[in-house]
């Protein structure tokens, strides 16, 4: 089966075995196997595609326990926050973090320790997560967590499914009183402003800007800042008080096929920006969770607007010491090229988690998508070069093109992280396009 | 059939029967699930309880076992209303043709051990006047083909047998449903290369199911085309179907 990530680039042909027991998993795991865990494929670039092999997560998708004194919510790798919203939302519970799609498996959620609009706050997925059942190349599943084999955890989180199969896990969700947030949006005309912004508003559960990457000169950086803090039943008007646990549900569109590449161009782009920076009405309003957290999942298959060729992320963080010349210089390099980057958004991260490879640290983070041309990869060597000089890292779970060099310098646990894999026997099984480009 | 009947499943960890039970669950009927694999069985009730936070039993039986059905049966304190038997083995056709004992498994999964357990259930059903038996059987009974023969004859033997239940139960207030799903992408199927058209999902084949129980129809062909290929098939001659491979 020809497979891709989220960017639909690149693909891999190969066998795509579905899972529905960890009897399934552990009978797959033969010596000379080479296989990689798949959740739902929304990692941008190649961490779950192994042409000889991926095991899909998405049967292993029971809840098997809650414990509604504590939040903790025991299920397999193949439940996916939209399962876990529409089951536990309506009683009144959502994920501590939860990453700008819904869509995602916890499997892949702890695979790439992902973080939400929150992460300067609550740290990233793996931080709530109490333990995990991984399944190991000898096909033995060990329950790990922070106090039970904590080196398999730490590699495990934003492991990208390197160490092993992750059958089921117990993480904790946060009660909420609505599914409304209270959202502020405020402008921001440069990146000074911007950051400034982020500064002031640490203490805000959620912050995320949106940025133009297009604007230059004197607009370099000007943004579009939502702060969020969940909405308590005061909060509504009185219309919604009812049922503070439900918010209309709206439709979703699906982009009905590959679009032409060139639909999203310099031009369109840029009008684009212009017109949501502008329309950006500063002040405070509610706004479901829904569109809130998941804006562009209302839109299904977004991914087909780039066309046939598909497309590539840039995520990196920087930190937060070197973020103001850092940020300056990718956005300045990035609006020179002339390149369009439809969708960029510039958040605040808080301090590293245990994850070994986890990609977070006390900085922050700008994502940039762009078509995968040849042009656009001559970019990214420019911003390599960039992220490097400030001491900042690229995102595994974006990553389609990153070499070895940047994956050393970038994380220095790496050493720690090809022991544990090693000392785990997982080296000899768990191979992913990613880990082999990286020579891991 | 009351909106909230009882419903008993049979080989209820099979993918199909996992569509159907959390399409039933969420109507809010209480659900009694059956198979051999323990752990299964017990994390498949937990996930539809919290989901759906009705009540959910299990049962262990293997059905092949005479004791195991007996207790099964016997375990029953409230008869249930419906009835859904999805039990059923593919096997090795090759391997069988070998191996007696393996070519004894698939006819008594197929055919022998559901209906012996349907038999009974329409029996007590018909005391009480009412339910309903939904029968996971295939188009492969409708010819027996070279290559899945043990399989397609115990499918034969099994439509024909809820065929008679039928006719049985008619005017006794029980409804017995025949189900040929065509093929489905399930455990049952993992690794043979299906056609796309012609091959249905879990969730298509489960609302197949719920919604002839509703209607009342006697057997559904899950995507209609089926119909019109089994129809071909029966209508070649022999001495045709002898050489084509199908
Ligand atoms: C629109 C969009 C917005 C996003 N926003 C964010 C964001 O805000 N923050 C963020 O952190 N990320 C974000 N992401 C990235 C996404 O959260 C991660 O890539 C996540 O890992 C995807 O989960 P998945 O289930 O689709 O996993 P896949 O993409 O299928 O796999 C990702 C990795 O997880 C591993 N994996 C999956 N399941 C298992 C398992 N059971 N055991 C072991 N390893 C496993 C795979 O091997 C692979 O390395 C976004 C992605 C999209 C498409
Ligand atoms: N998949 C298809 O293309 C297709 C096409 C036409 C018809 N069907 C029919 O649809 C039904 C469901 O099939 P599926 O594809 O979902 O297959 P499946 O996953 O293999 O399901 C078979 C079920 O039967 C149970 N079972 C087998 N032997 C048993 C025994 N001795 N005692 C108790 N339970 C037993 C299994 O449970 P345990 O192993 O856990 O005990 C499992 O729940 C079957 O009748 C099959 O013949 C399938």
């Amino acid at each position: 089966m020809r497979l891709s990530g989220w960017g639909r680039h690149p693909w891999a042909d190969g066998a795509l075995l579905a899972v529905r027991t960890g009897g399934d998993v552990t009978r797959r795991l033969r010596p000379a196997a080479s296989l990689i865990a798949r959740g739902n494929g929304r990692a941008y670039g190649d961490a779950a595609l192994n042409p000889q092999g991926m095991l899909s997560m998405l049967p292993m998708d029971r809840l098997l326990a809650f414990d509604p004194a504590t939040g903790l919510l025991t299920c397999e790798a193949g439940v996916t926050l939209a399962d876990i919203l529409a089951v536990f939302g309506p009683r009144g519970w959502f994920p501590v973090v939860t990453p700008g799609t819904k869509f995602v498996t916890i499997g892949g959620a702890i695979a790439a320790d992902v973080h939400g609009k929150n992460h300067h706050r609550d740290g990233g997925f793996g931080a709530h997560v109490r333990s995990l059942d991984l399944a190991l190349a000898d096909g033995r599943v060990v329950t790990c967590g922070p106090g039970r084999e904590p080196e398999l955890f730490a590699a495990t989180l934003g492991g990208m499914g390197l160490t092993g199969v992750i059958l089921r896990a117990s993480f904790r969700l946060r009660p909420i009183e609505t599914a409304w947030i209270r959202q502020e949006t405020r402008r921001a005309a440069t990146l000074d402003d911007a950051l400034a912004l982020f500064e002031q508003s640490g203490d805000r559960s959620y912050s995320v800007a949106w940025i133009d990457a297009l604007a230059g000169g004197a607009s370099l950086g000007r943004s579009v800042l939502m702060l969020g803090e969940h909405a308590v039943a005061s909060d509504l008007p009185a219309g919604l008080r009812a049922a503070p646990l439900v918010s209309g549900r709206r439709g979703t569109l699906r982009v009905p096929c590959d679009f032409p590449g060139c639909a999203l161009n310099r031009h369109s782009v840029a009008a684009f920006n212009e017109a949501y920076y502008r329309l950006a009405v500063p002040g405070t309003r509610l706004v479901d969770l829904e569109r809130f957290f998941y804006p562009l999942d209302a839109l299904l298959d977004w991914n087909r607007l780039y066309g046939r060729r598909g497309f590539v992320q840039y995520q990196c963080v920087v930190p937060r010491a070197a973020a103001a010349g850092g940020l300056r210089r990718l956005l300045t390099a990035t609006a020179a090229s002339g390149l369009a980057s439809f969708l960029a958004v510039l958040k605040l991260l808080g301090p590293q988690g245990a994850g070994l490879l986890s990609f977070p640290l006390d900085g922050y983070t700008l994502a940039l998508d762009f078509p995968a041309t040849a042009p656009v990869f001559a970019l990214f060597r420019e911003l390599d070069a960039i992220v490097a000089d400030h001491g900042g890292r690229l995102y595994l779970a974006k990553d389609a093109r990153m070499d070895a060099e940047a994956l050393r310098r970038g994380y220095p646990e790496l050493d720690r992280f090809l022991a544990a894999r090693q000392a785990w026997g997982a080296r000899s099984i768990f191979h992913s396009l990613q880990s082999r480009r990286l020579g891991i | 059939m009351s909106g909230c009947a009882l419903v008993l499943i049979l080989g209820a960890t099979s993918d199909i029967a996992r569509a159907a039970a959390r399409r039933y669950a969420a109507c809010g009927h209480a659900l009694i699930l059956v198979a051999r694999d323990a752990t299964r069985l017990e994390d498949d009730a937990a996930d539809l309880r919290l989901r759906f936070g009705g009540a959910v039993e299990t049962r262990v039986c293997d059905l092949l076992d005479e004791a195991s059905r007996a207790a099964l049966l016997d375990s029953l304190s409230v008869l249930p209303g419906i009835v859904l038997c999805a039990v059923g083995l593919l096997g090795d056709q090759a391997e069988a043709e070998r191996d007696p004992a393996l070519a004894e498994r698939i006819i008594g999964t197929n055919f022998t051990a559901p209906a012996l357990v349907l038999g009974e259930l329409a029996n007590r059903m018909a005391g009480r006047g009412s339910g309903v038996l939904i029968g996971i059987s295939s188009v492969a009974g409708e010819r027996g083909r070279a290559s899945n023969y043990l399989y397609g004859s115990a499918k034969a033997g099994f439509t024909a047998f809820l065929s008679g239940l039928r006719a049985r139960m008619a005017g006794r207030g029980v409804r017995v449903v025949t189900v040929k799903p065509g093929f489905v992408r399930t455990r049952m199927t993992d690794g043979l290369n299906l056609p796309a058209p012609l091959t249905a999902g879990p969730e298509e084949v489960t609302a197949a199911i719920l919604d002839a129980g509703r209607r009342g129809v006697d057997v559904v062909y899950v995507r209609p085309v089926w119909r019109l290929i089994m129809l071909v098939i029966r209508m070649l001659p022999e001495a045709v179907f002898k050489r084509v491979k199908l």
